[in-house]
């Protein structure tokens, strides 16, 4: 017994001391929160360069991103100072650049802000300031099997209307064969099914709120977008397509099993099928596009006592330089540079050729809108930039999934959505 | 008589396939999350590589050279053996006192403690985050050991509990007989007779440490991370990276199924004491 008292005794001592000294302050090393995908783990490798000059440790924290968001949120809010340097999306800049939860960037000239693609620029900023600088930025476009839809005699325009869409979906649709006509994302999540499908309300002219930020979600362009979308992935996409996200969707494409997708353009350089093409989302005849924007950035928490630090790291993974040192990098090369930042990476010939996707995609970033109009008085193009869309765009997810696995009818989901909309809008004081 | 004979048979052949085939399935995701560990990336989730396929080390050089996975293991070994030692340097005085010395509210206690399993955890998240920041212990090993002991404090309480209900009284009442304090009767007696029990108790208990992912995740950043916190950060949203994550998991529940394997006569009496009476 004195074994295990002592034992216990030199343990618990032993873990004190030594967490009290590796809390002590870090000169010269930097806790960067990451959220896990390829670029963020090359970006890891390809630091090392900047170590080696600067002599600044990276201490890297790659979570998923849900519980990054938990994470990084509760620890920005605090004012816990876990973490120097953090990764944001577009959904959270804004709101917290308005909130002083994360400190305003500005760079050298050699940084060239202008070069960031406009529509990140402004995603990422809060009255014209930016907050988060873009370490890469996707939009949505069409990715189509062109040797389905020649076999079927079919074609599938940039912009195209969403009745063509449907009616290539249905030529190229053939079950027997394991090929469904249209992989969409239907499992519930804001940043998941209504992700996607607010795009498509987006483009039948529907917005999230009216003027008065009431949720919208009882119009008949909502009815009219949801009603397309369950009929569209009912009756051409693969069975269980309630349970499917971008994951899912990738490994069905790359077995053969779908004939378009619908999603983020970084989904491109994943396909691994021969005889990809690409075309610009679909619309339903108004001038907003089926595309989505969204962007990985790096962001400062205010209070930071690292944060000159940080900012000549950011300014450095965010750079021109960057890009050239992943495409230049052994382990690398430039079908792995991060894309959806700036201007400039699109003009490298040797990227241009590495990335076939690379027009489509740039076009599509490009002919994103986040910013407020008189469509839709909020900043977003899939979400809308303010606190309570998490929880908004959650309770909605449910719906839609429910009414796209027949368990309701559209109409019954979109009645529920709207009251648990309304609900959350209210209670968060939006108005009386 | 033929029925009889025939019984039998099923019986004799039977309950073995039954068992092979339960066990088979219990132990399939392990077998393929293995064999996934040694494919590339690519590899993984192509149709024609779903048994044959080149196998690879990429995955757990990655792993060791870009992940610190010897940072995050260290981690789990020090807080699960940690939190072990203390939850039974807790649990054993207090399933002695409710076995041997039971009040009217000792029931009521227990259930108490059992109860306190029922809350979502999630209900408690932002208080623990604000008070663990609040007094500096945030991504420490003393709060994870700390919070792992109090999750299981209950089960241990009341699986010793079980086990010390089992031992005569006269015995403990003889040593007191004896002159022998309560300490005395805690070291002298209880501990060697029911040495099996908390052997089985540290073992579920250490378990469940390991294992645990909810509060491990959420309470740490580097210092303190354990491998649960590896695993999760190697989810990705976007991108299909099964064998890097299959070789992730691998490296991460090794070391509580070899333990698991050896131990599994203790665990199994642990698991089922107090089933059949």
């Amino acid at each position: 017994m004195n074994f295990l008292q002592n034992t216990a005794l030199g343990l618990t001592l032993g873990m004190a001391a030594s967490s009290f000294a590796l809390a002590d302050d870090h000169a010269k090393e930097l806790t960067i929160a990451i959220v896990n995908n390829g670029h963020m783990i090359n970006m890891q490798k390809v630091a090392e360069a900047y170590t080696a000059e600067t002599g600044v440790a990276l201490n890297w924290v790659s979570l998923e991103e849900g519980v990054l968001r938990e994470q990084v949120t509760s620890d920005t809010a605090t004012g816990g100072g876990q973490y120097d340097i953090i990764n944001i999306g577009m959904q959270e800049a804004p709101i917290w650049g308005a909130a002083g939860w994360v400190e305003p960037l500005k760079f050298g000239a050699d940084y060239d802000v202008e070069d960031i693609l406009p529509a990140m620029r402004e995603g990422l900023s809060h009255e014209g300031t930016l907050y988060a600088a873009p370490f890469y930025g996707e939009s949505s476009m069409v990715m189509y099997r062109k040797d389905l839809t020649d076999a079927a005699g079919v074609t599938i325009a940039d912009n195209d209307s969403w009745d063509n869409v449907k009616a290539a979906a249905a030529a190229m649709h053939d079950p027997d064969n394991g090929v469904y006509g249209a992989c969409l994302r239907g499992k519930p999540g804001w940043g998941d099914n209504m992700a996607f499908i607010t795009t498509v309300v987006n483009s039948f002219g529907g917005a999230w709120f009216d003027k008065d930020m009431k949720p919208a979600l009882d119009s008949a362009e909502w009815k009219a977008a949801i009603n397309f979308y369950v009929d569209l992935l009912g009756n051409y996409g693969p069975p269980g397509s309630e349970g499917n996200s971008f994951n899912e969707i990738l490994a069905l494409y790359n077995e053969g099993k779908c004939g378009l997708w619908i999603d983020a353009t970084i989904a491109a350089s994943f396909l691994e099928v021969d005889g990809v093409a690409y075309a610009q989302s679909p619309n339903a005849g108004n001038p907003v596009g089926a595309n989505w924007l969204w962007a990985w950035a790096m962001a400062i928490p205010a209070g930071s006592p690292n944060a000159q630090e940080a900012s000549k790291f950011i300014e450095w993974a965010t750079s021109k330089d960057y890009v050239q040192a992943v495409g230049n990098h052994p382990d690398f090369g430039w079908g792995s540079v991060p894309t959806g930042q700036r201007a400039s990476t699109y003009a490298i010939p040797e990227f241009k050729a590495a990335a076939a996707f690379a027009d489509a995609e740039m076009a599509a970033i490009n002919s994103a809108a986040p910013g407020a109009t008189d469509l839709k008085p909020y900043v977003g193009v899939q979400f809308a930039a303010i606190p309570e869309f998490p929880e908004v765009g959650s309770a909605v997810a449910q719906e839609m999934a429910a009414a796209l696995s027949g368990a309701k009818s559209v109409d019954d989901a979109l009645a529920a959505a709207q009251e648990a909309a309304l609900s959350i809008m209210t209670e968060a004081g939006y108005y009386e | 008589m033929a029925i009889v004979a025939q019984s039998s048979k099923v019986s004799r052949y039977g309950r073995p396939v039954l068992a092979w085939g339960v066990g088979l399935l219990f132990f399939f995701p392990i077998f393929w999350m293995v064999l996934t560990s040694f494919k590339t990336d690519a590899d993984a989730v192509k149709p024609e590589h779903l048994i044959f396929f080149t196998p690879t080390l990429e995955n757990y050089l990655n792993m060791t050279e870009n992940y610190d996975y010897w940072r995050f293991a260290r981690n789990s070994v020090i807080t699960a053996v940690s939190a072990t030692i203390f939850t039974l340097f807790v649990s054993i005085p207090a399933a002695y006192a409710m076995a041997f010395n039971p009040s009217r509210h000792t029931k009521d206690v227990l259930m108490w403690m059992l109860s306190t399993k029922m809350l979502p955890a999630a209900a408690v998240l932002y208080p623990m985050i604000f008070l663990a920041k609040g007094i500096g212990l945030y991504d420490t090993h003393i709060l994870v050991i700390t919070v792992l002991s109090l999750i299981n404090l209950p089960i241990a309480v009341w699986m010793l509990f079980t086990y010390f209900k089992e031992i005569p009284k006269d015995i403990i009442e003889a040593g007191k007989m004896d002159g022998v304090n309560t300490w005395g009767e805690i070291k002298e007696i209880l501990i060697p007779l029911a040495w099996g029990g908390i052997a089985s108790t540290a073992l579920l208990v250490f378990i469940f440490c390991w294992n645990e992912a909810y509060w491990t995740v959420r309470l740490t950043t580097i210092d303190a991370a354990t491998l649960s916190k590896l695993i999760e950060g190697n989810r990705a949203p976007e991108g299909l990276f099964f064998g890097r994550l299959s070789a992730v998991s691998t490296a991460a529940v090794g070391p509580i199924v070899v333990l698991g394997w050896f131990c599994q006569k203790q665990l199994v009496q642990g698991l089922t004491f107090g089933a059949v009476k």
